[in-house]
């Protein structure tokens, strides 16, 4: 699959969609590879992040979703391919290049110092100040200010904005980092796996600050490996496996079902229902197992 | 009233933090159980020896806690940016013995053996900071592999340029009288003489809280503590951030350096080991966390008065000073655990 496959329209089938039709993207990347001395990470892969739309990155543990953010947020390089930003190559140093270029990234575990008060949290690394030379200072209650602001514009309600950030949830902790993001003007939003640690009602919450943050025109990089979490907020879905991609689809193009399917991987199935078979016995489990591979096999897109 | 209700937002207080009252505020602070520990070790020292309180020791308690807390400032903040510093006892010492031997052996201007040592301290802390950040060492190894050097390189070139175990005598040089007025003279107050220190060392309290509460700077210095990954995933410059606090460390330990050489007139070569450990137990009963990310410079000044009360005031209630070692152990156990108590109780309120 390549770039020119995915047609640049809407995921409501009967919307156009004027955004998505400029020609150029936000940021793309064309047959990115990266590896590791001779263990090959990422693989020829491509996909487009656009103003306004969530571009969902799907894939097994160790499918290389996490070295395809790296590569983005700039944390590592990449060595093959292409990776566009507004359609100019571009190539990351470091996190600040990233940053600067508009690519803020919300990380699962690292998001924040736990210890540092909130407020600090939301400023740590772009920090306002006042005043002259020697004598910069930081303009704390301004800041203080404008991170209950901003927490409350997206819909976070926070007792106290002195307090560690450590003592809030991990949802909460998530949408203070997401709020933080659009608040620096990030024109591109990686979310790594925000989704992974919380519980139902939390992660509801957190895929709610998701389409806020696309509501605000932020270009949304969602990589999560629950298809059920991706599919109601995305509009295009990359499937990753051992570092290639296994599939790129508009939401026009794909169902809930076919793309949980394309992630449970059919021939695994097939395989644990072979090896229930030989230890026999577990004749209920090896039926379930067994309908289910027919499913995924039934449900596959066409021309996988 | 019609003015509270323009800006309701502001002025209606959320009534989940209604309840912390400001005694609870105070006790969520690093230093404050090194506070209270001062505070009895004060009224201690007070009860049992009447001569503890009087204007003149206790000016002496000053000037012996200024002398670790000076260096506690730097290594504090150090601390709190996550990391520890072995070299610190005998940097001070190789910074007095760059000073004393060079402005000797080429007969100069002692000003300028100040400033050469100025260089070499920064260049210490440079150098520890670099190599710590270019391998990624703990920092206890890089540190202990430099405290040990400076400790060879102190004894060796001070053989080899004066022929002794002490730096010859500048006292007659070039610039001596104005450098001792401005590292080591004494302030008359109200008839009572304080020592410069004293002095230099409240305001580099002064300094540091206010980097570390009010500046970029100072956020950066709790991220990389904290969690230095984070911090730099939203771009602080974390290397820039810690080797500019070893350089800290560095200039404290040139200020403190300059004092030792112009108090006296020569420098021991050998001196200076086992201070490295002052310093960091002043800045660790002061509340600075040994993992990074929480403390203060505050606390690190309140360590060190403690430390130079127990110090001195042992001398003035008469008991025999060899117990001392034994007090500040004892001290560091009690302030840690009181610490640990506090911070917890803080943070469930």
């Amino acid at each position: 699959m390549n770039g020119q496959e995915i047609k640049q329209q809407t995921l409501l089938k009967n919307e156009s969609d004027p955004l998505t039709h400029t020609p150029v993207h936000l940021l793309s990347l064309d047959d990115v590879g990266k590896h590791y001395g001779n263990i090959v990470a990422l693989k020829d892969v491509t996909m487009a992040v656009d103003n306004g739309r969530v571009t969902c990155v799907l894939g097994d543990n160790g499918a290389g979703k996490s070295t395809l953010i790296k590569i983005i947020a700039g944390l590592h390089q990449h060595d093959a391919g292409q990776l566009k930003i507004m359609g100019e190559e571009r190539k990351f140093g470091s996190p600040r290049d990233a940053l600067d270029a508009g690519i803020a990234t919300v990380y699962q575990d690292l998001a924040v110092v736990p210890l540092m008060p909130i407020w600090r949290n939301f400023f740590l690394g772009s920090e306002l100040t006042s005043g002259f030379g020697p004598f910069k200072s930081m303009d704390v209650q301004q800041m203080k200010d404008i991170t209950k602001k901003e927490l409350a514009a997206m819909g976070i309600d926070l007792r106290d904005v002195e307090q560690p950030i450590g003592q809030l949830s991990g949802g909460e902790r998530q949408c203070v980092a997401i709020a933080r993001a659009v608040y620096f003007g990030a024109k591109v939003l990686i979310l790594d796996e925000p989704t992974a640690a919380l519980g139902v009602k939390q992660s509801g919450v957190v895929l709610r600050y998701i389409l806020q943050a696309r509501d605000r025109g932020l270009g949304v990089i969602f990589i999560t490996h629950n298809p059920h979490h991706a599919f109601p907020v995305g509009d295009r879905f990359l499937l990753l496996k051992r570092g290639k991609s296994i599939g790129y689809y508009d939401k026009k193009d794909i169902s809930l079902d076919e793309l949980t399917a394309q992630m449970a991987g059919g021939a695994e199935l097939a395989e644990l229902a072979h090896e229930l078979e030989q230890l026999g016995g577990h004749n209920d489990l090896l039926k379930e197992v067994k309908a289910e591979v027919a499913d995924v096999v039934s449900t596959r897109p066409e021309g996988q | 009233m019609t003015q509270t209700i323009s800006k309701p937002t502001l002025s209606v207080a959320d009534e989940r933090i209604g309840t912390r009252n400001p005694l609870q505020k105070l006790l969520s602070r690093p230093e404050v159980g090194a506070l209270v520990g001062a505070i009895v070790l004060f009224i201690f020292f007070a009860s049992v020896s009447s001569t503890f309180v009087q204007p003149a020791s206790f000016a002496t308690v000053l000037y012996g806690s200024s002398t670790i807390g000076i260096m506690a400032v730097g290594v504090s903040l150090l601390m709190i940016g996550g990391e520890f510093d072995l070299s610190t006892g005998v940097a001070v010492i190789s910074s007095a013995l760059t000073a004393s031997m060079f402005s000797w052996y080429f007969s100069t201007n002692v000003w300028v053996g100040v400033v050469l040592a100025l260089v070499v301290s920064l260049s210490i802390g440079f150098i520890n900071g670099w190599i710590l950040m270019k391998t990624k060492l703990p920092s206890f190894i890089v540190t202990l592999a430099t405290f040990l050097m400076l400790t060879g390189i102190n004894l060796g070139l001070t053989r080899m340029i004066g022929g002794g175990v002490s730096s010859p005598s500048i006292s007659n040089m070039d610039g001596f009288q104005s450098a001792q007025a401005v590292f080591a003279s004494s302030v008359n107050i109200g008839g009572v003489d304080v020592r410069i220190t004293v002095f230099i060392w409240i305001a580099l309290v002064l300094i540091a809280t206010w980097v570390l509460m009010r500046t970029r700077v100072g956020n950066w210095i709790f991220a990389v503590g904290g969690d230095a990954n984070a911090a730099r995933a939203v771009g602080v410059p974390v290397k820039a951030t810690k080797i500019g606090l070893f350089m800290g460390v560095g200039f404290c330990g040139w200020i403190l350096g300059m004092h030792n050489l112009f108090a006296f007139d020569a420098v021991q070569s050998g001196e200076g080991v086992g201070n490295e450990f002052l310093y960091i137990i002043a800045a660790v009963i002061g509340g600075c966390l040994l993992t990074g990310g929480y403390g203060s410079a505050v606390g690190g000044a309140i360590g060190a008065f403690i430390f130079g009360m127990a110090n001195k005031g042992i001398v003035y209630a008469q008991w025999n000073p060899d117990w001392f070692k034994f007090f500040l152990g004892l001290m560091l156990l009690l302030a840690t655990i009181v610490n640990l108590i506090v911070k917890r109780r803080a943070e469930l309120k």
